[in-house]
């Protein structure tokens, strides 16, 4: 054991922190510091979260009873496309890495800012314009297709806001191209000194694959939802059969970006989870390597598996059996993160606050919905099961069970970081197994619903299901609890008076938790200088000094 | 049906059990790889935790084999359940010759069925049990989908082209039909149900039905059809406009204008008919016109049986 | 230990300016991603009408396209050239050549202007009455070329702005790293790639 400091560092000067450089209005709308813009998506992102929370408790309030009192069959379908898009769009792809992303990806590598930072602002705005035009496509009678804006129903027959939502859509994507984009030139161009690819933090590593998904597969959602508000404004028929078009193709274009798009979604929170975990063990991660090469396999082959959501559409069925051994070979990856979480738990020296509790759920949830999610994508089984509840509960297993419960370990974990206050541990762990437990009532009634064969996106159902639909509903309102209750304690702990959090609260390791907290406006005073491995803790030292 | 909680849904028919006992052994397999990780992480958890003076000697940070292992082993169990798998679902694609055809048109929120002997019916579906059954099915306006839970089956339905689900109900009884792909307001509403009958008791309904909707079969209202519309002006040996004879033309090889061939099948003849250029037979001129904005679905399947028993008839001689 | 011109998270020009190419380089991949859309679209309209596919290209104005070819590719060359002039120091040169890529650039879309009028008075436009197609595979191919050129012509646009800002800022001239001048040739290269692509895919498929 050493007791070197971890990185060579000047001694701490005084600087005014970036929160405290300056109060007026304009310091916050015309910043160009990455951790202000991370602070005005967190905003806008919680907003489009209560949006779309309150679109789910419609739905959640329709099912009660099956002949859904609540909501019209229009109004039903209003509220189920509402809460896909803008959980989707506005709140799930941009929480983590517009979020802890924007913050933390300059701090990890011991830089001053984004490449881009004017970029960065640009890409904020371009979001809020998107939004905006969400909120109007809200108020003015919503959308009725779907996420999934399937053809013909979209460009033809549907009769709410199609065209508002899809040019919604379309910009939203410029602000995640800018800022995978802006990722991306940062990692490989400034890193600190010493910070070689090596010495990448794995929250790097998983921002890096997920920027490449960004970047690639973002435009052709773009350009697939050009063609389907050009075939609704002018008719141009690429994907309408009465022209000789054809609605498959749309279903391809679709899922090969959204395909990697539930990626996007989930990458993030694996870079969060794995430092979570190795920050609550107190220990190197296990099998570092494999961690990190396992973020770009997923984004890799996540190119390859898109025709996995199409095995009752019509297409060939050779193309569904490859489709179908691709999905199990994208499974890997994510098996290989898993395992070496557990595998970094061993002899370590665990602090069991709310991050790790968070992190815990997340690996139970995740596990729980990639495992079902490979049910899918055995062929005889999704036959039966896809369009169905199943599916409805897969993957709010991941993305609710895991990437939104990672977002809130992350966001209890780097809190101290990004406001200097403590929040209050008791209550963060209370919330952490109140989720746990909320979610799985939610949600795994789902399943049996499922394979019952209760189709998705039914207003009205047949009344044997209706005893799992309420214990569904309740858990909802239990869960509605456990996010609520980190709105307050989090929010308190900024009031004056709130306990100020030291430099490295949780005595872990990484850049961020040598600068204080919260960091001043250039995240360091002098420009650090990395000499370690990334999770350099004493446990276990002498024995991997050396590895890398 | 009472509205309590019903856990597992019947089965009507074997590849239904056979799915119900893959999901099974799935099932099995994903505690064999879940139960491991989430015991040892809550023990390493507990045991390892902060407040605790325990051995944390040489904590292990990497080790190359156990990494292949946990990457190939589970790797390889999948694959098993992936062979299976897929031999249920390549099954689903191989209709035994003798499957009663039965034509259904989805639209905006109905089911249309059309029995090959002219029985016609609107959202209830009778068929016989332990005889297969093929569907032969196309929407008339978005996506739909045809789910029937207790045969574990399901196959969308897309406007403009032709797909087609077989399935072989052992089990007589009354399931629920339900569409599974989003389409509209109704969706949720777009019901109806399989009735799976005794063989007799078939045929008694088909008696009883038979002319209930059409005069005679499906192909006999198809041969009135292609003599109203003019289809004989130009198809027939006695026409002066040159175009293909059509008797026999089902299941035939056909060379087509741009030098490839494809057997005719019931894609190609509904799609010479509403699409007549998308693909020209060889050695004629296109001008045959097109049906599309003229003809129902359920016209051109009655077209398309109708040319189809013309084949019948060939191979009789 | 700043330099002249290096901006904010940057210390030394010569990073920044690696991270200005690497940005632009990206950029361009996803709109490569976004043009191969409307080219799965055209492959998948090919495989499912090849003789109605043929048949359509077959109207389009094949010399015009041609001609265009050649403008674009003569244009993009200027750009390249200006990039060299600006690298060795010929700041009216590289402003020369500049004005040259942006007057072939007009004329690129001047004469894809000719040929949507043409296409116009035959009442070809998408969302025209149908009467004027053959049939629904030319309405059909027609109305993926309009939005594949449209989308093109667009980006033509786009280049000839930045084409001219880069031929009046007389900072970027020189520039003799031709930072400015290097990312807006490299667009504009990327618009004439992405045309070479077009023209086989929708003018050549015709050619018999
Ligand atoms: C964050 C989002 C996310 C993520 C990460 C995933 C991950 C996966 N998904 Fe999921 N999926 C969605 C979101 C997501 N999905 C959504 C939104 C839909 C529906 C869209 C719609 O129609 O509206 C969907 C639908 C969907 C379908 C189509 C269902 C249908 O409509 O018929 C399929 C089918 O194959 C599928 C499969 C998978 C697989 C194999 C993974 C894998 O990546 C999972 C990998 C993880 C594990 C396997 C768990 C950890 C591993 C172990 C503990 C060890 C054991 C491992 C092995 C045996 C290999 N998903
Ligand atoms: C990506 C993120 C995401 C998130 C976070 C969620 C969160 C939730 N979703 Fe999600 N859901 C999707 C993505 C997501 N969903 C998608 C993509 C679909 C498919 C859409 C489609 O078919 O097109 C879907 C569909 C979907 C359905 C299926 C609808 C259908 O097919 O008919 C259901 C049903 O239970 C559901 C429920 C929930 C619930 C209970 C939550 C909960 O976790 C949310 C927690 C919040 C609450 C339980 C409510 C609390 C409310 C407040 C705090 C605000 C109160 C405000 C007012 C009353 C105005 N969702
Ligand atoms: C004006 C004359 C004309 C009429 C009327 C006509 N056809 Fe045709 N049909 C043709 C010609 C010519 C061809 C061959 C060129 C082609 O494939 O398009 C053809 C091809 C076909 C084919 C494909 C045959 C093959 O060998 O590939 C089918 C099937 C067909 N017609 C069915 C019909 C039906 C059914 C009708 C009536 C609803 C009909 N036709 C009306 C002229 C006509
Ligand atoms: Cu028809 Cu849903
Ligand atoms: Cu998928």
């Amino acid at each position: 054991m050493t007791d070197e400091p971890r990185f060579e560092h000047p001694p701490e000067e005084r600087a005014p922190s970036y929160l405290a450089e300056s109060h007026s209005l304009r310091s916050w709308f015309f910043t160009t510091d990455h951790k202000r813009i991370a602070l005005l998506y967190l905003v806008s992102i919680t907003l489009f979260f209560l949006i779309g929370a309150g679109a789910a408790a419609l739905i959640r309030l329709d099912l009660l009873t099956p002949q859904g009192d609540l909501l019209t069959n229009d109004g039903y379908n209003r509220a189920f496309s509402i809460h896909g898009i803008i959980m989707v769009w506005f709140f799930l792809i941009p929480s983590i890495p517009n979020v802890l992303g924007n913050f933390l990806v300059p701090i990890m590598i011991g830089t001053r800012d984004l490449a881009f930072p004017r970029l960065n602002l640009l890409s904020w705005y371009i979001y809020i314009l998107s939004g905006l035009l969400t909120l109007y496509v809200v108020v003015s009678g919503g959308v009725d297709t779907g996420w999934t804006f399937y053809t013909p129903l979209s460009s033809v027959y549907a009769n709410g806001a199609v065209v508002a939502t899809i040019v919604a859509v379309f910009i939203s994507g410029f602000s995640t191209i800018l800022t995978g984009l802006n990722f991306i030139v940062t990692i490989h161009k400034l890193r600190a000194p010493g910070m070689t690819w090596s010495r990448l933090p794995l929250f790097i590593w998983s921002h890096y694959a997920v920027s490449i998904i960004f970047v690639l597969a973002t435009p052709v959602l773009a350009i697939t939802l050009l063609l389907v508000a050009a075939e609704r404004l002018i008719g141009i028929g690429v994907f309408d059969p009465r022209l000789g078009g054809d609605p498959l193709l749309f279903q391809h274009l679709f899922w090969f970006y959204s395909h990697p798009a539930v990626y996007i979604m989930v990458l993030p929170a694996l870079g969060v989870v794995s430092e979570l975990i190795t920050a609550a063990a107190h220990k190197r991660i296990f099998g570092y390597w494999f961690v990190a090469f396992a973020s770009i396999a997923i984004a890799v082959i996540g190119f390859m598996v898109w025709g996995h959501h199409m095995f009752v559409s019509g297409q060939s069925v050779f193309a569904s059996a490859v489709f179908s051994f691709l999905s199990i070979a994208v499974a890997v990856p994510s098996a290989i993160k898993v395992y070496n979480w557990t595998a970094t738990l061993y002899k370590a020296d665990v602090a069991i606050d709310a991050p790790l509790l968070f992190a815990l759920g997340f690996i139970g949830l995740f596990v729980a919905g990639g495992l079902t999610g490979l049910m899918l994508a055995m062929l005889a089984i999704d036959v039966h099961v896809t369009d169905t509840y199943f599916v409805v509960a897969h993957f709010h297993y991941i993305m609710v069970g895991g990437s939104v419960t990672a977002f809130f370990g992350g966001l209890h974990f780097w809190w101290p970081k990004m406001t200097g206050r403590l929040y209050n541990e008791t209550l963060g762990r209370i919330a952490a197994i109140l989720i746990l437990v909320g979610f799985n009532i939610t949600f795994f009634p789902q399943f049996l619903l499922g394979y019952q064969g209760m189709p998705r996106r039914y207003h009205v159902y047949p009344p044997e299901f209706q005893v799992l639909h309420v214990i569904s509903s309740l858990g909802a309102a239990l869960l509605a609890v456990g996010y609520a209750m980190p709105a307050f304690y989090l929010l308190w702990s900024l009031l004056p008076g709130g306990r100020r959090a030291p430099a490295n609260p949780w005595g872990a390791s990484g850049l961020e938790w040598t600068t204080s907290s919260p960091p001043p406006k250039h995240n360091f005073i002098a420009q650090p200088v990395v000499v370690r491995q990334p999770y350099d803790y004493p446990l276990a030292h002498p024995a991997s000094r050396d590895d890398g | 049906m009472s509205a309590g909680i019903e856990l597992w849904p019947p089965a009507a028919s074997h590849h239904a059990q056979q799915v119900d006992l893959l999901i099974g052994s799935f099932g099995a397999m994903v505690w064999l790889l879940t139960i491991p990780v989430f015991v040892l992480m809550s023990w390493f958890a507990i045991r390892y935790r902060r407040s605790r003076e325990v051995n944390r000697d040489h904590a292990p940070t990497r080790n190359l084999w156990v990494e292949v292992g946990w990457s190939v082993i589970p790797f390889i169990l999948v694959l098993g359940f992936y062979v299976w798998a897929t031999m249920l679902f390549l099954d689903l694609y191989r209709p035994p010759p003798d499957a009663i055809p039965i034509h259904v048109v989805a639209k905006q929120w109905m089911w249309k069925f059309q029995h090959p002997d002219g029985a016609r019916e609107i959202n209830n579906l009778h068929v016989p049990a332990g005889r297969p059954v093929k569907l032969i099915m196309t929407s008339e306006d978005v996506i739909h989908s045809f789910y029937v839970p207790a045969l574990r089956q399901k196959q969308d339905l897309v406007p403009g082209r032709y797909t087609s689900l077989w399935f072989n109900a052992d089990k007589p009884g009354r399931y629920p039909l339900r569409c599974a792909e989003f389409c509209g307001a109704d969706h949720s509403a777009m019901g109806g149900t399989l009735i799976v009958m005794p063989p007799q008791d078939y045929a008694v309904w088909l008696g009883r039905n038979r002319d209930g909707g059409m005069d005679g079969t499906l192909a006999q209202a198809g041969a009135r059809l292609f003599r109203d519309l003019g289809c004989s002006g130009c198809h027939s040996a006695a026409a002066s406009v040159k175009a293909p004879p059509l008797e026999g033309i089902f299941g035939r090889p056909v060379a087509l204008a741009d030098g490839g061939t494809l057997i005719a099948d019931d894609q190609y003849l509904s799609d010479s008919i509403l699409l007549p250029n998308k693909q020209v037979a060889a050695g004629y001129r296109p001008i045959m016109p097109t049906y599309g904005n003229v003809l129902a679905p359920e016209q051109v399947n009655a077209l398309v049986a109708y040319l189809k028993s013309s084949r019948a008839r060939e191979d009789s001689k | 230990m700043a330099e002249g011109g290096v901006q904010e998270p940057f210390a030394r020009a010569a990073r920044q300016r690696e991270a200005e190419r690497l940005g632009m380089l990206i950029f361009l991949a996803s709109e490569v991603m976004l043009f191969g859309g409307i080219f799965a679209a055209a492959l998948a309209l090919r495989l499912e009408h090849p003789a109605g596919y043929v048949d359509a290209a077959h109207h389009l104005k094949l010399w015009l396209g041609t001609a265009n070819t050649g403008v674009l590719l003569t244009s993009s060359l200027c750009a390249a050239l200006a990039v060299q002039a600006a690298r060795n120091g010929q700041a009216r040169w590289a402003a020369c050549a500049l004005w040259g890529a942006v007057a072939l650039g007009t004329v690129f879309l001047a004469i894809k202007g000719v040929e949507y009028a043409g296409e116009y008075r035959e009442g070809l436009m998408p969302g025209m009455a149908t009467t004027h197609f053959e049939g629904r595979t030319q309405q059909l191919f027609m109305n993926l070329y309009f939005i594949g050129t449209g989308l093109h012509a667009v980006h033509v646009t786009f280049g000839l702005a930045l084409l001219a800002a880069a031929a009046l800022n007389r900072g970027a001239r020189q520039d003799r790293h031709a930072m400015l001048i290097g990312n807006v040739a490299l667009y504009w290269h990327l618009v004439d790639v992405i045309w070479v692509f077009l023209y086989p895919t929708l003018y050549l498929a015709g050619v018999r």
